[in-house]
């Protein structure tokens, strides 16, 4: 898939807060339709809270977030409703309805917003857990089956209506090297094949290196972006010394003191 | 003191030598660091301290926590320590606690004066107030858009539910039920023994099971089995981001998950509340016929024309207002519920409390008013 220069979401001026304690202030950023782009940064530094205000969970303190031409934040509820079908999520743990199984978590929205008859939305589940090596366990309840199997039946869920943008929560974590691994390709191949586009939430840096083509660093003590791009290019080029550290584990301290 | 040493050397000028001799261990006991502090108090010219360790034969984090106390204190009495003389390991120890000290950001103060304790207990208060308010709109919109048939509702999840209030419920609710009326019955007996209407037991139970104690005994019962779970259930799905998850779905998580639930209890509670006031006229019926003598006709003829229809509504209305109490409570809890294990914890101790407080609350104004208009 090749990266278009048609804009898919683009943040303007976005500060981020909880009461009166500020997270991040003046965001700026556009990601392109078919970027894997990662929201990168130390723990605690915001970035879950920047996916929660591009996501429509909390809204930011000032700034806009654009979906095309459209204003999210100041859209009324229905035309919010309207934007999120338009993207799916993948969070942290899965978050799968543990009530519900495997197939019914994926079935949900298809249901929803969808006018497929019972047989077909059973059809297209059964597909959507087979691209995330889950074939034959729609019957499953959450409960039963390991972390990894969770996040790719999130996944399997994020993707039910073939989103635009699919937003990840730190895909990795909690997960072992080979299905982390085995995460990040699934995401490279979705993203050819759907031509979706991706947001990466991570800290991981075997994954950033292996799937993003552009990012930004969000740094908690400036509280803002302090480099964005190609995260190769970043490790390559960067002057920053938080930069550098991070992305060379603190094995390079960069140029501080 | 235990087996390490501690010797003092002045001979060089200005400088306090420490010579530290013997096993340092955890196991063995520290030697306080306030006896080097009355020593440098008493030698006011020191600015520097030295060590010796050469004849220290082994140590653990006993030396290190000691000689961290020590440089804290030097620190403040601005004197230099030169570790030269320390272990190597100790040294990097004691780098490393430094190291970290720099990035560790200083605590705020957060104790608050006590008037702004109060006030922030009262704004508090309001918040909740609010939060209530708030809630109880969120759970209007969907219930109108169920009753026109709008709102998405899932059969499955609500029989589900329908069973785990009800007929799961049917055997805690037998057994109290059951001692409720033996108990009312033995209290009636010792009175009314006094008078030889002992008969009158039977207008008794059968008038406080119908018209309040099932009720509410039902209603406390369910508060602590059925609403806590509720808010527990709801406060676990908010910690694991399932709610998160339902709203990028654009699924209203009042409509997904509270009005099912509500539903579910108002339904339940009454019907609940009529097998209780069975069981508990079944529980009195027991004891006085088999225990206190009495003719089972006799009772059952006296229960039929002491219990009236009026008794029956009354109970009915109670056990209609505690399903929505218990059912709002813990489904409020739950929803706001903190994303942590503790937060879990809170919710669904918050919902009981709440609840049962509001029953009995409930239950006094249902009282007074049908006091006042002489049901």
């Amino acid at each position: 898939m090749k990266q278009t220069s048609e804009v898919v979401v683009e943040v303007r001026n976005l500060d981020l807060s909880y009461d009166d304690y500020v997270v991040m202030r003046n965001l700026n950023f556009k990601i392109l339709k078919g970027d894997v782009f990662i929201i990168m940064g130390g723990s605690g530094c915001g970035k879950s809270t920047l996916l929660k205000s591009l996501i429509g969970l909390r809204a930011p303190a000032g700034g806009e977030v654009f979906y095309g031409e459209k204003n999210f934040w100041r859209e009324d509820e229905p035309g919010q409703k309207d934007l999120m079908r338009r993207f799916g999520v993948l969070y942290q743990g899965g978050a799968l309805w543990s009530s519900l199984t495997l197939g019914e978590n994926v079935a949900l929205s298809l249901e929803l917003y969808s006018n497929l008859s019972a047989s077909q939305i059973r059809d297209v589940v059964e597909l959507k857990l087979a691209l995330v090596g889950l074939s034959g366990y729609a019957q499953f309840y959450p409960s039963e089956i390991s972390g990894g199997m969770r996040k790719r039946a999130g996944l399997a869920r994020a993707i039910a209506l073939d989103p635009d943008i699919i937003f990840f929560d730190e895909p990795s974590a909690g997960l072992d090297p080979v299905n982390a691994r085995m995460l990040d390709d699934l995401i490279l191949q979705l993203r050819d094949t759907l031509g979706a586009t991706f947001v990466v939430v991570t800290h991981e840096l075997a994954s950033i290196f292996a799937i993003g083509n552009n990012s930004v660093f969000l740094d908690a003590n400036s509280k803002t972006i302090i480099a964005e791009g190609n995260p190769k290019d970043l490790l390559a080029n960067s002057k920053d010394p938080h930069v550098i550290e991070f992305l060379t584990r603190g094995q390079k301290q960069g140029v501080r003191q | 003191m235990p087996s390490e040493k501690i010797n003092f050397d002045y001979s060089i000028p200005k400088t306090l030598q420490i010579n530290l001799t013997g096993t340092w261990l955890m196991s063995s006991g520290i030697p306080a660091v306030s006896e080097i502090s009355s020593q440098l108090s008493s030698r006011g010219d020191v600015t520097r301290i030295i060590f010796d360790t050469s004849k220290i034969s082994k140590w653990d984090s006993g030396l290190v926590s000691f000689l961290f106390g020590l440089s804290k204190e030097c620190q403040q009495k601005n004197i230099k320590i030169d570790r030269k003389g320390l272990p190597q390991g100790v040294c990097k120890l004691l780098d490393l606690t430094e190291k970290l000290a720099e990035r560790i950001k200083p605590q705020e103060n957060r104790e608050e004066p006590f008037l702004q304790r109060i006030g922030g207990k009262v704004l508090q208060l309001k918040e909740s107030v609010l939060s209530l308010l708030g809630f109880l709109g969120e759970i209007a919109v969907p219930l109108n858009s169920l009753i026109a048939g709008k709102a998405y509702f899932r059969l499955d999840d609500f029989t589900l539910i329908l069973q785990r209030c009800g007929a799961d419920a049917l055997g805690l609710v037998s057994l109290i039920s059951v001692l409720v009326g033996v108990i009312l019955a033995f209290i009636g007996a010792i009175q009314l023994q006094i008078f030889g209407a002992q008969i009158y037991i039977a207008d008794i139970v059968g008038i406080a099971m119908v018209r309040v104690m099932g009720a509410v005994m039902t209603g406390i019962i369910m508060s602590g089995r059925t609403g806590a779970s509720f808010a527990a259930e709801l406060g676990i799905m908010q910690t694991n981001e399932e709610i998160d998850a339902l709203k990028t779905f654009g699924v209203n998580p009042v409509e997904f998950l509270v009005v099912p639930r509500i539903l579910a209890l108002v339904v339940m509670l009454p019907l609940l509340t009529l097998y209780a006031d069975f069981m508990g006229i079944l529980g009195g019926y027991v004891i006085s016929t088999g225990v206190l003598g009495i003719n089972p006709v006799e009772y059952l003829n006296h229960t039929q024309s002491a219990v009236k229809l009026s008794n029956l509504w009354i109970g009915l209305i109670h056990s209609f207002v505690f399903g929505i109490i218990i059912a709002i409570s813990g489904c409020l809890r739950g929803m706001n519920c903190e994303r942590s294990a503790n937060g879990v914890g809170e919710a669904t101790t918050s919902a009981v409390v709440t609840s049962i407080t509001s029953i009995v609350i409930a239950t006094a104004i249902i009282t007074f008013v049908c006091q006042v208009l002489g049901v």
